[in-house]
């Protein structure tokens, strides 16, 4: 079980600090898939980053009973000047595994071909999403966090982080960001919606979508 | 018990963090080209010479006797180990950002890895000239190689906490980035790598003991040298400067670490 107790979050800008989260409160449990939906600039990708880890809340606590991915999102958790492949091996590493028989898996499945020894700044976003995906399932992690990296790439790919992710792994937590409101309802159970740095959950999705398109008057 | 057992799971994710950030700097910094990872210690190793002959040509041991060529080995080669750590560390957050999206690997750890590959380039270096030199004839062999060990050792202790606190402040603000480079120049003149402590006046001795760096210096110089000079330190009041150092160095990495956003 995730939990995310009281986290607010501020940052530091040239006219004062900007709080981004509330004292926002949720529990994520074992297998539970999460969808986050908030205008852009609302704190999706922020809550995400707090959850992983990779930054620090000002105040609150997150507590990981479960192991968390980073997020998988376009950019980011890449070095541009190494290669795909050394990435890979980088990640293996910190994570304690055997890079070596995991390298069939992430050439077949990121389809990089020969780029999978270039650098990585090379990459186009599609082809760095292609990579972030197979590296992420090399790693067995409890509970992934997907900050749009879906609406990357072509419905081939779609197709294969569909089988990977919701059919190979459909026992694990998920905390989905999209935009893509079909893609939120077809695999989420729940919902949160971000809306003045506060988070207000539904476990209906549809009673989500209703909060939603009434508070950013979208429909 | 249960304290235990959480910090040497910590220890272990931490180890394999520094090794990979360890491999990862080696191949960013040196790529797979040419000689590679040699230029580790060629480089470090390229200062040392050059100093080497200068020094011998101008027949510079500023105020003493002793042979240049050890002279020039056992004091340049320290400033190349407390100066190029900071060095490395400064600014060294920023183009790891990325690889702060992995929650494992915190600021320390960046530090951390770029420490040891400098502080073994140096050493590497170091230890290759004397043995060099030495065999050619060029110069004595130390006479006592603990007492090199231990200095060298304190002062890369010195390097390595000067330098995380200067990669924290850095991230902080740009004018440490600035001021860095000004700081190591004037830094060498005082630091007893060009001059033995017992050539200067009383007077200027005893302002210049207060400088953390001197201590370890001439426990150098007197590892190598042992009966004909007289060397002048106190390794208790290096370590008390280091420790304090060390504990600014971690509270600051500390405070940072709660600021820094990845990219």
């Amino acid at each position: 079980m995730i939990e995310v107790v009281n986290v607010s979050k501020s940052y530091a800008t040239r006219l004062g600090p900007v709080q981004i989260l509330h004292d926002v409160n949720c529990t994520i449990g074992k297998g539970e898939k999460v969808g986050i939906l908030g205008r852009n600039g609302a704190g999706k990708s922020t809550m995400v980053r707090l959850i992983s880890g990779a930054e620090q809340p000002t105040s609150g606590a997150i507590l990981r009973g479960m192991s968390v991915s980073w997020p998988l999102a376009f950019g980011g958790a890449f070095q541009g000047s190494l290669t795909g492949l050394d990435n890979m091996r980088f990640i293996c590493r910190i994570y304690g595994l055997d890079w070596q028989s995991r390298i069939p898996f992430v050439e077949e499945f990121s389809e990089l071909g020969p780029y999978l020894r270039e650098p990585v700044r090379s990459y186009s976003s599609g082809m760095r999403a292609r990579l972030a995906f197979a590296i992420s399932m090399v790693v067995e992690f409890d509970c992934f966090l997907i900050d749009e990296i879906i609406a990357v790439g072509d419905a081939r790919f779609h197709e294969k982080c569909h089988v990977e992710l919701f059919e190979k792994r459909a026992d694990r937590a998920m905390i989905i960001v999209s935009h893509d409101s079909g893609y939120i309802r077809a695999h989420c159970d729940r919902i949160g919606v971000l809306n003045g740095g506060g988070l207000s959950m539904f476990e209906d999705v549809e009673e989500g979508f209703q909060f939603y398109e009434q508070v950013y008057h979208v429909h | 018990m249960e304290n235990v057992r959480s910090l040497l799971h910590a220890l272990t994710i931490q180890k394999r963090v520094v090794g990979a950030l360890f491999i990862r700097e080696v191949l960013t910094r040196f790529g797979r080209h040419n000689i590679g990872f040699l230029w580790l210690f060629v480089e470090p190793m390229m200062f040392t010479i050059g100093v080497t002959l200068l020094w011998t040509a101008f027949k510079s041991t500023h105020g003493s006797n002793l042979p240049i060529t050890a002279f020039a080995v056992s004091g340049y080669s320290t400033a190349l180990l407390w100066r190029n750590m900071p060095s490395r560390c400064v600014g060294a957050i920023l183009p790891n950002l990325s690889l702060m999206y992995h929650r494992q690997v915190k600021l320390i750890d960046i530090f951390l890895s770029r420490l040891l590959l400098e502080a073994a380039g140096a050493t590497i270096s170091f230890v290759t000239l004397t043995v060099l030199f030495s065999v050619v004839g060029w110069m004595d062999w130390p006479e006592d190689i603990l007492k090199v060990a231990f200095g060298w050792s304190m002062l890369a202790w010195f390097g390595a906490a000067l330098a995380i606190a200067l990669g924290a402040l850095s991230e902080k603000t740009e004018v440490v980035e600035k001021i860095w480079h000004p700081i190591a120049y004037f830094m060498l003149p005082v630091s007893g790598v060009a001059y033995l402590v017992d050539a200067l006046p009383v007077d200027v001795q005893k302002i210049v003991l207060i400088v953390p760096i001197v201590h370890g210096t001439e426990l150098i110089r007197e590892g190598f040298f042992g009966s004909k000079i007289v060397a002048h330190y106190d390794m208790g009041y290096f370590a008390m400067c280091n420790a304090a150092l060390s504990l600014f160095a971690l509270a600051m990495t500390r405070i940072v670490s709660r600021e820094v956003v990845p990219e």
